[in-house]
């Protein structure tokens, strides 16, 4: 009975997931628009994008080999895993036992290694450039990544997210000026994994400052669809990390009613809509930044997620 | 003493560690400048709260020569310094914000540990302030060493003094003479530091000290 339940929760979120993605990344372009006095794309716009590119025909490059066929797939999966591995609205997830927080950012850095590769794989020069750039990002967002996980496990005593979520939610966590730091270097790598503004723009296809668009310059048709989905469902499981880990009120925990579940899917739905439009004040708000800049900004989120975890040692020793 | 006062007192020591990094990052001098002066600031609002919670009224008025002094005249002097100078545009040719980053982080696990295990019988307030004051001391000394323009040195050199100051109030018991004749003695010392730049700049018109160099003793 319990297991069915599981299985039950963690196949709705999977569902509820792949039906968020695109309506989020859809929302926080209407919201961006709107601070510009724009009208904006439908929020439906997304979906039909991707419904489009999936009934189109796939063009391959004479010069392209097994891998650039199978890579969409791979990142898709890849990152749907990932995301399915989040409590979203409900924890007492079943896929949730056989893998912690440490295995969603190896999942994420498999879907990346992936699409460095496929953008290599065809020759072109901006594919190689992409890959490049993706790699530089990565190797500094990954280990702060890890440092802020660090810095959340020992405070949680656990590497599950919805231990976590549930130590976070316990009154006896006090005020540590750790978590602060953890949050603001968690939205940082966040930022910069999503290809968001001040690193990468998401809406141009400018040569010189692309990274995530170069690599995906040669995709099409439905492996194209593929990869978009997976950048919508990457932007929502960050959504959902943060939203999961610093503000887990609302969450259902297993064994309650089917009434709790139905108010865990509204409380998350508001913290998504909340996220994505802080997301899209910040983007409106603040400059992209020259390439070269990037590892300053990308150190500085690592040096958060180095000094959340050494002033926790303090606090841990007192 | 409860928990979140003592929960209060980290947030605002380890605060002062993070503005000590923001000054290592910070390439603007006038950034730099409006960035020491948040130093300063949170350097008496962490000695204002552990007066309150310590019970020692003493303590408020070193806080306030921290803020008066530190957060607001010598910014306000630094302000004109670089004004009269010329040099409030420049963005300092900083190399590596990188590796002296990491180089930061070491220092700070450096006295995390030494300070933790040395510390262990004080009591945590106290066993904190130190460790954290000992960082703020090496970010200091890391700022001067890794800056090549003599203003920013400068504010390193400011920003060891409250560190000192954060050390000195965990350690319960600066006397008060001692406390606003150092307040004092670091005024002096910006005034001979301010001449002291216009002199270098007069000679040599720049106050990168590498122009300096050449003048040393043990040329290779």
């Amino acid at each position: 009975m319990a297991i069915g339940l599981q299985l039950l929760v963690q196949f709705c979120q999977m569902a509820l997931v792949l039906a968020l993605a695109p309506l989020f990344a859809g929302y926080v372009r209407k919201v961006k628009a709107h601070l510009l006095r724009r009208q904006g794309p439908p929020l439906a716009q997304p979906y039909r994008e991707l419904l489009r590119l999936l009934r189109k025909d796939v063009v391959l490059a004479d010069s392209a080999s097994w891998v650039f066929r199978v890579a969409p797939y791979l990142i898709f999966a890849t990152t749907w895993v990932a995301v399915s591995l989040v409590p979203t609205f409900a924890t007492g997830l079943i896929f949730s036992y056989a893998a912690d927080v440490i295995a969603i950012v190896a999942l994420l850095g498999s879907a990346r290694f992936m699409l460095a590769l496929a953008g290599l794989d065809v020759g072109t020069s901006f594919g190689g450039i992409g890959s490049s750039r993706e790699m530089l990002i990565a190797s500094l967002a990954e280990p702060a990544m890890l440092m802020v996980v660090f810095t959340l496990s020992l405070l949680a005593g656990s590497t599950q997210l919805s231990s976590i979520a549930a130590s976070m939610q316990a009154s006896d966590v006090g005020l540590r000026f750790s978590i602060a730091l953890a949050l603001i270097g968690l939205v940082m790598v966040a930022l910069a994994e999503n290809a968001r503004i001040p690193i990468d723009n998401p809406a141009t296809h400018l040569e010189l400052t692309m990274v995530h668009e170069a690599m995906i310059l040669e995709y099409s048709g439905r492996h194209l669809a593929l990869i978009e989905a997976a950048a919508f469902l990457k932007l929502l499981l960050y959504v959902s990390v943060i939203a999961c880990v610093f503000f887990p009120w609302g969450i259902a925990v297993s064994g309650q009613g089917p009434a709790a579940y139905f108010a865990g899917i509204g409380v998350y739905l508001l913290k998504l809509a909340a996220g994505g439009f802080l997301l899209a004040v910040f983007e409106t708000a603040i400059a992209k930044m020259r390439v070269f800049r990037v590892p300053d900004f990308l150190g500085a989120a690592l040096m958060l997620g180095f000094l959340a975890t050494l002033l926790l040692f303090v606090t841990l020793a007192g | 003493m409860d928990r979140l006062a003592l929960d209060v007192a980290h947030l605002l020591a380890g605060g002062l560690v993070l503005v000590s990094f923001m000054l290592l990052y910070q390439d603007r001098m006038t950034g730099l400048v409006n960035n020491f002066a948040l130093h300063a600031l949170v350097v008496s609002l962490s000695v204002a709260w552990q007066a309150h919670i310590q019970h020692a009224p003493h303590l408020y008025i070193t806080a306030a020569i921290a803020l008066i002094v530190k957060a607001i005249v010598i910014p306000l002097a630094l302000h004109r310094i670089i004004v009269q100078l010329g040099i409030h545009r420049t963005i300092e040719a900083v190399v590596g914000i990188g590796q002296t980053m990491l180089a930061g982080i070491g220092l700070v696990a450096l006295s995390i540990m030494v300070m933790l295990p040395i510390t262990a019988k004080a009591g945590t307030l106290t066993q904190q302030d130190l460790a954290f004051a000992l960082s703020v001391l090496l970010l200091g000394l890391l700022m001067m060493i890794s800056r090549r323009n003599a203003v920013s040195q400068v504010i390193g050199f400011m920003s060891i003094e409250n560190g000192l100051i954060l050390a000195a109030t965990g350690a319960k018991g600066m006397p008060l003479v001692v406390e606003i004749s150092v307040a004092f003695s670091i005024l002096v010392a910006l005034i001979v530091i301010g001449v002291f730049l216009f002199r270098i700049r007069e000679r040599f018109d720049t106050v990168d000290i590498h122009a300096l160099h050449q003048y040393r003793g043990e040329q290779p």
